[in-house]
């Protein structure tokens, strides 16, 4: 699904990313872990084509194509999906128009046509009901006056309604009480399947209680330093980054 | 009906130039360049005037002759040389006593270009049209269905022939001749424009529906509104205007006057798009435009604009509530973009009681471009709770644009409450990203952006209308950003 390799990337001729190598395969839920400041976020926004990163040197392949040249909308049409960790607002455009405009664009991109009205409700209805979205809440301009969790839930809509290849959620557990996180670790796990893959972005094992990753990552100082199974998150929780640090600069 | 989607919207988008820019060649009746009295008279004579139009024509031009050109706006421009402008272009196939059906091809085929196929605006909209093309009105369609009502529909200058009792006794009571010297000039030389009466209690069935165009080279265009809403009754009126693409300024100088006498209401609703220079800033219509509408009790007005067009833009739709109650709304969005420069916003004088308004303003700002919103809000003693509500809202696009507001408070009752609310936002990159980032590319993105922000005001247009504001949003406001 997707292959990194040796990827650098610098924003404003600062190096963040200092050659990263991580193959996602179909089907799997990979976590990245690591203190602040390490690079998690630009990876998530190198990946999803964001243009103010620049990528110095290696390549990313999804489903073996180089997607380096796509611009940020090409790679969504090819199945990207990034759950932003402070998603923006759009004052007047309700939640359902937004989502409406990405999926009819996403559709032309394939050469279809627009879905029809009916449709769209439906899927706009059932997938609304997974995560346990008042249909108020629809006709709401996007992300204004949202909390932190609404916002959240949000991003997992829009996915839901997307139906990705490759999900980044990026701190997507951050802002969340207990019952949202349930919520929308839920709804990342119904939408789970062989045919996609998950990267979740987080600082907290906490997560990771809901969804089950598949791979471990640390990303530390723009590498990534470990890499294991579910119980180095474990691990984490229980002695911190230090370690990992004295490590690598070992 | 079916839903007009964003991507059908799209798919007529596909011209990045002016699209109303074409130039018909229609053999036309213009005179010479310049203005004196006797440029007064002959365009009188012209229209077969009665001896008073003509006076007060010439008592206008007087006034106008010893007035200055107003320089308060924020807006920097060369004066235009009013002696090298032509006051008056007719196309000459015009016959006044043709039907539609035998108005010249030529014609026919610039009002499918402008997307106004008039046979299919008579079977499918419900809207009675008048064309103004330069400065004569060509077509007014529905006549007959709005004569059973008792509605009166027709060019002013058909108006001043057929109801002199009726202009005679409206005519400037409410945009005085020497109000302002754009008006005062109007008033000396407008060649047409709409005229419509709705008798007492009537609901104009329809909406009514003005579309101007500047054709000829060298004219200027001054096209004269004059809309009487008897008591009770009811109407909702529509305006648009588009020109040809020249190098050349073009002067557009209207007045439109609005009377709503009690419980009347007036919905007044304007889609701007003169040409408006290129992308170097060379050419476009300058548009000084007085409108204005006056309240009696309970009555209400209400302006709707969504102002595209034009290089310079000098306009403020205003409501003057005489009548207890009476209720003054104005609804707008002005774009700007490359090297535009707009003036615009409203008057609400309270003079009644419970007097009530509302103003809306969206500024959007690109490009070079110059965005200004001035509005007053003016409380007379005797106004007792008097009302009014004022939210400006300013969009900037880039670092080039600038975006101001001019508010002015004037209030002398102290049963007054006034409420103002601004705010000046930018599109972000992050909001752009967030869109791409869903599939949807960056010109979408911003039409996406920039309909949300004017929603409240399109919101208030009649649907056709608010479909067609939507397309010059984003027409207007294609490749704004890198």
């Amino acid at each position: 699904m997707l292959k990194i390799n040796n990827l650098h990337a610098s924003v404003e001729e600062k190096s963040i990313l200092k050659g990263i190598n991580l193959e996602v395969k179909a089907g799997e839920v990979h976590a990245i872990m690591g203190p602040n400041g390490s690079g998690k976020s630009t990876l998530a926004s190198v990946i999803a084509g964001k243009e103010e990163y620049e990528v110095t040197a290696g390549n990313i392949l999804l489903e073996n194509e180089d997607i380096e040249e796509l611009a940020a909308e090409e790679r969504a049409h090819k199945g990207v999906f990034l759950s932003f960790q402070y998603p923006v607002e759009i004052p007047g455009v309700s939640v359902t128009n937004f989502i409406k405009t990405a999926i009819n664009a996403n559709r032309k991109a394939k050469g279809l046509e627009d879905m029809p009205a009916n449709e769209m409700l439906k899927l706009i209805r059932s997938k609304s009901e997974m995560l346990e979205i008042d249909r108020k809440f629809l006709s709401r301009s996007l992300n204004q006056g949202f909390s932190g969790g609404e916002k959240k839930r949000n991003e997992i809509f829009q996915m839901a309604m997307l139906e990705p290849k490759l999900a980044i959620l990026d701190e997507t557990d951050s802002g969340l009480d207990i019952d949202a996180l349930r919520i929308v670790a839920n709804g990342v796990n119904k939408l789970k399947s062989k045919d996609n893959a998950v990267i979740l972005i987080t600082h907290y094992q906490r997560l990771l209680d809901y969804i089950k990753p598949d791979f471990v990552h640390v990303l530390y100082n723009g590498k990534i330093v470990k890499s294991g199974t579910a119980a180095l998150a474990h691990e984490l929780e229980e002695k911190g980054y230090d370690w990992i640090k004295e490590e690598v600069n070992a | 009906m079916s839903k007009y989607t964003e991507d059908d919207l799209r798919e007529e988008l596909k011209t990045k130039e002016y699209e109303y820019g074409f130039y018909t060649d229609i053999e036309s009746d213009t005179f010479p360049i310049g203005l004196n009295e006797d440029i007064v008279r002959a365009i009188s004579k012209k229209k077969d005037e009665p001896e008073w139009m003509t006076q007060w024509r010439l008592e206008a031009f007087k006034v106008w002759k010893e007035m200055k050109e107003p320089d308060w706006a924020n807006v920097h421009y060369t004066k235009p040389d009013f002696q090298a402008i032509a006051y008056y272009s007719a196309p000459t196939s015009v016959d006044p006593n043709k039907t539609l059906d035998d108005v010249d091809p030529d014609l026919l085929a610039m009002y499918k270009k402008l997307g106004i196929s008039v046979d299919e605006q008579k079977k499918m909209n419900n809207i009675a049209m008048d064309i103004v093309v330069d400065s004569v009105s060509v077509a007014t369609t529905f006549k007959k269905t709005l004569a059973e009502k008792g509605i009166i529909f027709m060019p002013i200058s058909e108006a001043i022939q057929e109801h002199p009792e009726l202009v005679k006794k409206y005519l400037g009571t409410i945009v005085p001749t020497k109000d302002n010297f754009y008006a005062a000039l109007n008033s000396a030389v407008f060649s047409d424009g709409s005229f419509c009466y709705i008798p007492k209690g009537v609901k104009c069935p329809m909406e009514l529906s003005t579309y101007f165009r500047i054709n000829q080279a060298g004219t200027g265009q001054f096209e004269r509104t004059l809309v009487i809403a008897d008591e009770g009754s009811y109407v909702s009126y529509l305006e648009g205007c588009t020109a040809p693409s020249r190098d050349e300024n073009q002067l557009h100088a209207a007045v439109v006057e609005l009377i709503a006498l009690d419980d009347a209401e007036i919905k007044y609703s304007t889609v701007q798009n003169w040409y408006p220079g290129n992308a170097e800033g060379k050419g476009g219509v300058y548009n000084f435009v007085t409108k204005r509408g006056l309240c009696e009790k309970n009555a209400k007005i209400s302006w709707t604009q969504v102002e595209t067009g034009s290089a310079v833009t000098w306009k403020y739709p205003s409501c003057v509530l005489k009548g207890d109650n009476s209720v003054g709304e104005f609804y707008s969005i002005a774009v700007t973009n490359n090297f535009q420069q707009a003036d615009t916003g409203t008057k609400m004088i309270h003079l009644g009681k419970n007097t009530k308004s509302t103003i809306i303003s969206k500024g959007i700002s690109a490009g070079k471009s110059q965005n200004s919103y001035r509005g007053l809000v003016q409380v007379s003693s005797r106004a007792e709770n008097a009302r009014n509500f004022s939210q400006c809202d300013s969009l900037l696009m880039g670092n080039e644009c600038g975006a101001h507001t001019f508010p002015y408070i004037e209030a002398k009752n102290k049963t007054a409450q006034i409420e103002h609310e601004a705010t000046t936002s930018k599109i972000g990159e992050d909001q752009i990203f967030y869109c791409n980032q869903r599939g949807i590319d960056t010109e979408k993105a911003i039409a996406l952006i920039v309909n949300g922000f004017s929603k409240d005001v399109l919101n208030k247009l009649p649907m056709e209308f608010a479909v067609e504001a939507q397309k010059l949003l984003e027409i207007s406001l294609e490749g704004s950003v890198g």
